[in-house]
Parts: C-alpha cells; sequence; structure tokens
C-alpha cells in the first residue's frame, strides 16, 4: 500500500472537532480501563513482593531472627502496629525462634555518590552495636560505588561495630571498634554509608526503650482479622 | 508465497539490514543506560519488543479509525498503555530486574523508536506487514541490547548472564560497565556495521562494472 494512498484517504476531508475530541476522548477511557486492570491484577503481588523484601532485609541484618514485627513511635513510646500508615516512620523488631528480643532493624536513608542511598541496619541495644547492614536502595555507580552491597567484605565490616563515638570510614585499615574499612574507588559511598547509619542512630538510640524492655513479640494471628496485617512469619 | 517472502522481508529488514540501533541509530537513551549486562539488555529489549509489536497490532487494525490529525496522541495513549502493562507484570513477576531497569521501563513511552515504527510503518500497512515489521525491528533491537549489554559485562565485570567466564586473576575494566564504556562500545559495533556496509557497496560495484563489460 502506498504512502499517498494513505494520505489521500484519510485527508480527502476534515473531520469534525467532535471526532477529533470523541476519538482522544474513546481513546483514553480504554487506556484508563486496561490500566486499572492491570493495577489491580498485579497490586496484590506486588505488595508480597516488598513484604517479602523487607522480611528478608530485616533477617538479613538481624542474624538471630526468624520473626519480625514493625514499630511505630507514638507519643515517645515504641508501640507494634500492624497497619500502614501514611508517613510513617517505622523501624522493625527482631525475635528468635523462642520469641526472645533479637534487635531492631532500623531504616534510614542520606546522599550517596549518585543518589540517595537507603539503608536498613541491624542494632542491638543491649551492648549498642551494629550487628548487620543492607542496602535497600541505591543508584551509585557500577563497579565502584556498588560495592557497598556486592562486596561481601564491606558489607561484614558492620556484623560487629561499635556505635559509640560515632562510626567512622576509614582508608588506613580499622582499628578501633567503631571503624570500618572503606572501600578504594568507592570512598564517598562508603563514608555515606556510615554517616546514614549515625544519622539513624543519632534519632533513634535516644527513642528506644531500656534494653529488656523492648516490646514483646505479638502473635499475629489476633490481629489478622482487624487489619491487613503485615505477614510476620519467617518463610 | 511471494506475500509470506514480503513479510519474511520486513523481518530481516529490521533485523539486520535497516536495524534500529546500528544502522538508524535510534533508541539510544535506554541502550547506553541499562546495557551493563546482558540480562537487564535482554529484559529491556524483551519490555520493549513486546511494547512495540502490541502498539503495532492495535495501531493497524485502528489505523483507519484514527483521524489523522490526532494519530500521535492516539499512539502515544496505545504505546503508554502497553508501557504500563510491561511495568506492573514486570514488577510483579521479576521484582529484582524491575528494580534494576528502574525508570527505564516507563521511559519506553518517549523511545523514538517505538514512536517512529508507528507512524513510518504501522499506520500504514497491513496487519500482517505491520507484525512482520514489529518482529524484526524488535528483534533487530532486542539483538542490539543484548549484544551491546554481554559486551560490556564480559569485559566490564569478566562474566555473561553472570556466568564467571575467567579466572580470579582477571581484573575487570571497570570502565566498559560504566557510561564511557557504553559510547566506546557502541562506537566500535557502529564502526564494523559501516565498515561492512561499506565493503558490500564495493562489491556490488565491482559486479555492476563486469557486468557493464561483459
Amino acid at each position: 500500500m502506498s504512502e499517498e494512498k494513505i494520505e489521500q484517504d484519510t485527508g480527502s476531508e476534515e473531520p469534525s472537532p467532535h471526532r477529533l475530541i470523541g476519538t482522544l476522548a474513546v481513546a483514553g477511557l480504554l487506556s484508563g480501563i486496561i490500566i486499572i486492570a492491570i493495577y489491580l491484577v498485579t497490586f496484590e503481588t506486588i505488595k508480597e513482593n516488598k513484604a517479602r523484601e523487607l522480611r528478608e532485609s530485616v533477617f538479613r541484618v538481624l542474624p538471630d531472627a526468624t520473626k519480625m514485627q514493625k514499630l511505630l513511635l507514638k507519643e515517645g513510646k515504641l508501640v507494634v502496629s500492624y497497619k500502614e500508615e501514611k508517613g510513617e516512620e517505622p523501624i522493625y523488631a527482631g525475635y528468635d525462634d523462642n520469641d526472645k528480643f533479637a534487635g531492631y532493624a532500623i531504616p534510614s536513608d542520606g546522599p550517596g555518590f549518585a543518589d540517595t542511598i537507603s539503608v536498613l541496619y541491624g542494632y542491638r541495644p543491649a551492648d549498642r552495636k551494629v550487628i548487620g547492614m543492607w542496602i535497600l536502595a541505591s543508584r551509585e555507580t557500577p563497579g565502584l560505588g556498588d560495592k557497598i552491597y556486592k562486596d561481601a567484605a564491606f558489607v561484614a565490616n558492620f556484623d560487629d561495630l561499635a556505635i559509640d563515638p560515632p562510626i567512622v570510614a576509614t582508608k588506613k585499615g580499622k582499628s578501633k571498634p567503631n571503624e570500618i574499612d572503606a572501600i578504594t574507588g568507592a570512598t564517598i559511598s562508603s563514608v555515606a554509608v556510615a554517616k546514614i547509619i549515625n544519622k539513624g542512630n543519632a534519632y533513634w538510640v535516644s527513642k528506644l526503650p531500656e534494653p529488656g524492655n523492648e516490646p514483646a513479640y505479638e502473635v499475629p494471628a489476633a490481629h489478622t482479622a482487624s487489619s491487613r496485617a503485615v505477614d510476620t512469619q519467617a518463610p | 508465497m511471494a506475500k509470506e517472502k514480503l513479510a519474511y522481508d520486513e523481518f530481516m529488514k529490521g533485523l539486520w539490514r535497516e536495524n534500529p540501533v546500528f544502522v538508524q541509530v535510534l533508541g539510544l537513551c535506554p541502550l547506553l543506560a541499562v546495557t551493563n549486562s546482558a540480562v537487564n539488555g535482554l529484559a529491556m529489549g524483551l519490555a520493549s519488543f513486546f511494547v512495540l509489536l502490541g502498539s503495532s497490532i492495535l495501531v493497524s487494525l485502528l489505523k483507519n479509525y484514527i483521524p489523522k490529525q490526532v494519530r500521535i496522541s492516539c499512539f502515544i495513549i496505545i504505546i503508554a498503555t502497553f508501557v504500563t502493562v510491561v511495568d506492573y507484570s514486570l514488577a510483579a513477576a521479576m521484582p529484582v530486574i524491575h528494580k534494576d531497569l528502574g525508570a527505564f521501563i516507563p521511559l519506553i513511552v518517549c523511545n523514538c523508536l517505538i514512536l517512529g515504527r508507528m507512524e513510518a510503518f504501522a499506520s500504514r500497512n497491513t496487519l500482517r506487514m505491520s507484525v512482520a515489521d514489529a518482529f524484526g525491528m524488535g528483534a533487530g533491537f532486542l539483538f542490539a541490547l543484548v549484544a551491546l549489554g554481554a559486551v560490556r559485562e564480559i569485559f566490564g565485570v569478566g562474566e555473561l548472564f553472570g556466568i564467571t567466564l575467567f579466572g580470579p586473576n582477571f581484573e575487570p575494566w571497570v570502565i566498559m560497565i560504566l557510561p564511557p564504556g557504553g559510547f566506546i562500545t557502541l562506537g566500535v559495533m557502529l564502526l564494523y556495521f559501516n565498515w561492512v556496509e561499506e565493503k558490500k557497496n564495493k562489491i556490488d560495484k565491482q559486479l555492476a562494472a563486469e557486468d557493464g563489460v561483459n
């Protein structure tokens, strides 16, 4: 079919403005219906994926934990929450098989080299130590900055790390309990991770209850009816 | 028979002769941005392929109902709908890859290759030929993305599709997975395609000259 023929077909008479508006309206309407349909179809799966990712991250930074629950700060007190609230700033408490408290998983973020880095780290208040770190989201340079989560040796820096005085990233080889080894070629990203954890500690540590008074693990079954519960069981 | 040959010809045109990347040099933004590994290239290629094919079918079917004054808007609506479908499906089915590709999935909407095929081909041709064209162009784009991703991953990480290729002594060329590596690799590939083209032209000319003598 030649190009000219089509031009003649459609160009012979000017369609009315109503026809033009009508065409676009129908197109927009159909498109909207399809988009809503696909959103509804995939919504549950996407939500589950996100919950699973979070759960796996929490268990990664709290090595002893096999269960978790979400905590929110309300009137200076940490309370267990099962609902999603707008603008919430949650932290997560991990518990082992015997419902014994295993530590807090604290999300924190801050500027990295390329963009904001979101970090989740495990904190054990009993000995004031960071016991694990995991990057939730970052856009650091592939091959250099992304070593903050791809380099196992760097991640291992955070397995047993004192938080007083604040964490320092050093290039000379760590010698103190509050120091981590910066990655060669990704110093800015390494320092950023340390700063982000310090920021999280500065905000949260003073607000946490005395060691020993952590919120107890609540059996989620009691709440499933009342809320769209975050599934807190280990997979 | 003749029809089948024509469709096959349209397909090969997109895959090789008029490859959207190596010959038409279209769609470079997603190409350079996501090809730091072969898997990402493959996922992006498949996503674009699906959008291109779906949009081509719809545009070709609806071409007589869309007034030409609003055709570009209609094409964009159709493309954007398919992209949204791909975006949500990928987030549900392959969250890791979806996270890696990030903003570049929604940005398929403004891939000039796709809009270009709608305007230049699907809106002027039969369904059959449009499908052949979409298959060809989609496959050509996929091929380019995977080729670029594979080369950059092999040199930049020493792996292909996540499988380690070299011994532990291999020092990765980090530059290959950084943006400059994308430009360098693409440049070398364009050089090769142009070299092949030039050589072909020379042979054609020679043959024509010989024919003239005989």
